[in-house]
């Protein structure tokens, strides 16, 4: 009986737990659903209107007055090339230099390891303006490769990467050894697929890292043609509704990403077996 | 340390070259010319520059507003810490407790730590609107709640912002943290003792301590950095500057008053505040939590 009581206790509180993530959301994804009108009579809705299409179409095909030139798709493409461009970029390099810091008898391996890591002190915030003058005198303001590189200047991953390299077991690399492996097969054929699920995750965790971006993208984007999403939402005008929708969707690729691949990244963030 | 490795040889820099060469062209220069702008005073046409040693640093400490973004800092993510770690703690030990649905309400509950900070402030403005907020009117037909002119109810605006969605990551850790602790030591510890409130601070949460500690780290620089783009999306400092983060500050100070030496003095104050807090966790606390 006592089992039964706090247990109803815990569920009561988890589901309010819920109610506070939830009932926010859900009452924007509604009110987005209705009309301006309706809106700016009332407040906002907690059940569904039918402009659901004629809002969400609205707002992601129609060019000039939401925002000026640009669509709301072409923002969704942008911030697709950047977040990938995030992840793959710092994924791959912190892989690299992770192997390197385990693999090899460096010479300066302490040295090498600060350098590294002691990059991790100081976010991007931090170096805001000289990062954006370094850009500029380099010509790379208002592009894919200005939005994406600077964000993936990132050691934390290889930090990541080299705590799961040191509980490999020191056999693996023998008997490659024994194989006739060089570096670069043991890394590739050996490595690699062991750290599968820590790629994952980390690649996971970038994509949200860099797609989640907002004041970078909007101190070094000028030109409407490569705003990205998080950024938009300081740029658009237009009526409630639509700001609901765009709000709305703005959210659910992040928040898709989580949810299907939540297995992978809880595994490889927590190290589980 | 590993103690089968390659020999050192030409193919280690080919690893680590990606890497590093990103790092020093997009962090450390961009970190040196920080300290080049912030021991140097541009003139006011923008011709040329000069050493000027402390004077930005002067400047900053002599600014009342560098003092009223200090202190919001501090309490700011005090109270983040504090909220988001002990409802996260809260839902975590409920989520561990529970027989059936563990899983969904982990899903449930582990989303909102993928919505973007802009993306939470946009909503929160909705919910902190004078036309149909609807925080707004209850807090307002509560006390008076005004965010635009008093200070209190612009931390209480932007402190709900801010938290909401870093609940779900205190939630994750926490619930790592207690799924880690071996079951024996569970069971050893419900003999003896059978009052399951006093068991859980004596036990539990003792061997909760290194996620705690972890939390807490993440937190801060949560409530440091990442807030930027809800302060941005909120308040904007209102009501006159009291809800303005360093980071905010500093933002604003070289963006709109193109006042780069002090933007370069503050983000040194920064950095050294983040070193004291990293020295500080690793040599203090570190000491004094127990590892299972």
């Amino acid at each position: 009986m006592t089992r039964f009581i706090t247990s109803s206790f815990s569920h009561l509180i988890l589901l309010i737990g819920i109610l506070i993530m939830v009932v926010p959301v859900w009452m924007i994804f509604a009110s987005s659903t209705h009309t301006s009108s309706m809106i700016n009579m009332n407040g906002l809705q907690i059940l569904l209107g039918d402009s659901f299409y004629e809002n969400y179409l609205r707002v992601l095909l129609y060019q000039g007055g939401f925002f000026k030139e640009i669509t709301a798709l072409k923002m969704f493409f942008n911030s697709f090339i950047m977040a990938t461009g995030v992840a793959i970029l710092s994924v791959v390099t912190s892989l690299m230099a992770a192997y390197a810091l385990v693999y090899y008898r460096i010479k300066y391996a302490t040295l090498l390891f600060w350098i590294i890591f002691i990059t991790i002190l100081v976010p991007l915030e931090l170096r805001i303006f000289p990062t954006y003058s370094v850009m500029a005198e380099l010509n790379l303001v208002n592009s894919y490769f200005g939005l994406i590189v600077p964000i993936s200047a990132s050691a934390i991953a290889t930090l990541f990467f080299r705590q799961f390299y040191k509980t490999v077991p020191d056999e693996l690399l023998e008997s490659a050894k024994l194989d006739g492996a060089n570096t670069w097969r043991f890394f590739v054929d050996f490595l690699i697929p062991l750290s599968k699920t820590m790629i994952v995750a980390m690649l996971i965790f970038m994509f949200v890292f860099g797609y989640n971006q907002y004041l970078w993208p909007l101190l070094v984007t000028t030109s409407e043609q490569y705003w990205t999403v998080v950024m938009g939402l300081k740029m658009m005008s237009g009526s409630i509704v639509h700001r609901f929708a765009f709000v709305m969707m703005s959210m659910v690729p992040p928040i898709l990403i989580i949810i299907v691949l939540q297995k992978y990244f809880i595994k490889g963030v927590f190290q589980d077996k | 340390m590993k103690k089968v490795q390659f020999k050192s040889s030409y193919s280690q820099y080919l690893f680590l070259a990606p890497q590093l060469g990103i790092l020093l062209i997009f962090l450390y220069w961009p970190i040196i010319q920080t300290f080049r702008d912030a021991f140097t005073m541009q003139d006011a046409f923008g011709f040329g520059s000069k050493f000027v040693w402390f004077d930005n640093f002067l400047f900053i400490f002599d600014d009342p507003a560098y003092f009223i973004a200090f202190k919001f800092t501090i309490i700011y993510s005090f109270i983040i810490t504090l909220i988001t770690g002990s409802i996260g703690l809260l839902l975590a030990v409920q989520a561990n407790n529970v027989m059936h649905g563990k899983s969904t309400y982990k899903t449930l509950l582990i989303w909102p730590y993928a919505i973007a900070p802009a993306v939470v402030g946009v909503m929160a403005n909705y919910f902190f609107s004078e036309r149909f907020g609807l925080l707004y009117h209850l807090f307002h037909e509560l006390w008076g709640f005004n965010w635009y002119e008093s200070v209190f109810d612009s931390y209480i605006y932007v402190i709900i912002a801010g938290s909401w969605k870093q609940i779900s990551a205190n939630f994750i850790f926490f619930l790592a943290g207690l799924q880690a602790i071996q079951k024996s030591v569970i069971e050893a510890s419900m003999i003896d003792c059978k009052n399951s409130f006093r068991r859980f601070w004596t036990i539990t949460f003792p061997l909760l301590m290194p996620t705690t500690f972890f939390l807490i780290i993440i937190n801060i620089t949560y409530a440091f950095f990442d807030t930027f783009g809800i302060i941005d999306t909120t308040t904007i400092g209102a009501p006159s500057g009291e809800t303005r983060t360093l980071v905010y500050k500093a933002y604003m100070d070289g963006f709109r008053g193109l006042d780069l030496g002090s933007a370069g003095a503050q983000s040194i104050m920064m950095m050294l505040i983040v070193l004291v807090i990293t020295i500080f966790q690793f040599r203090y606390i570190e000491g004094k939590i127990h590892y299972n």
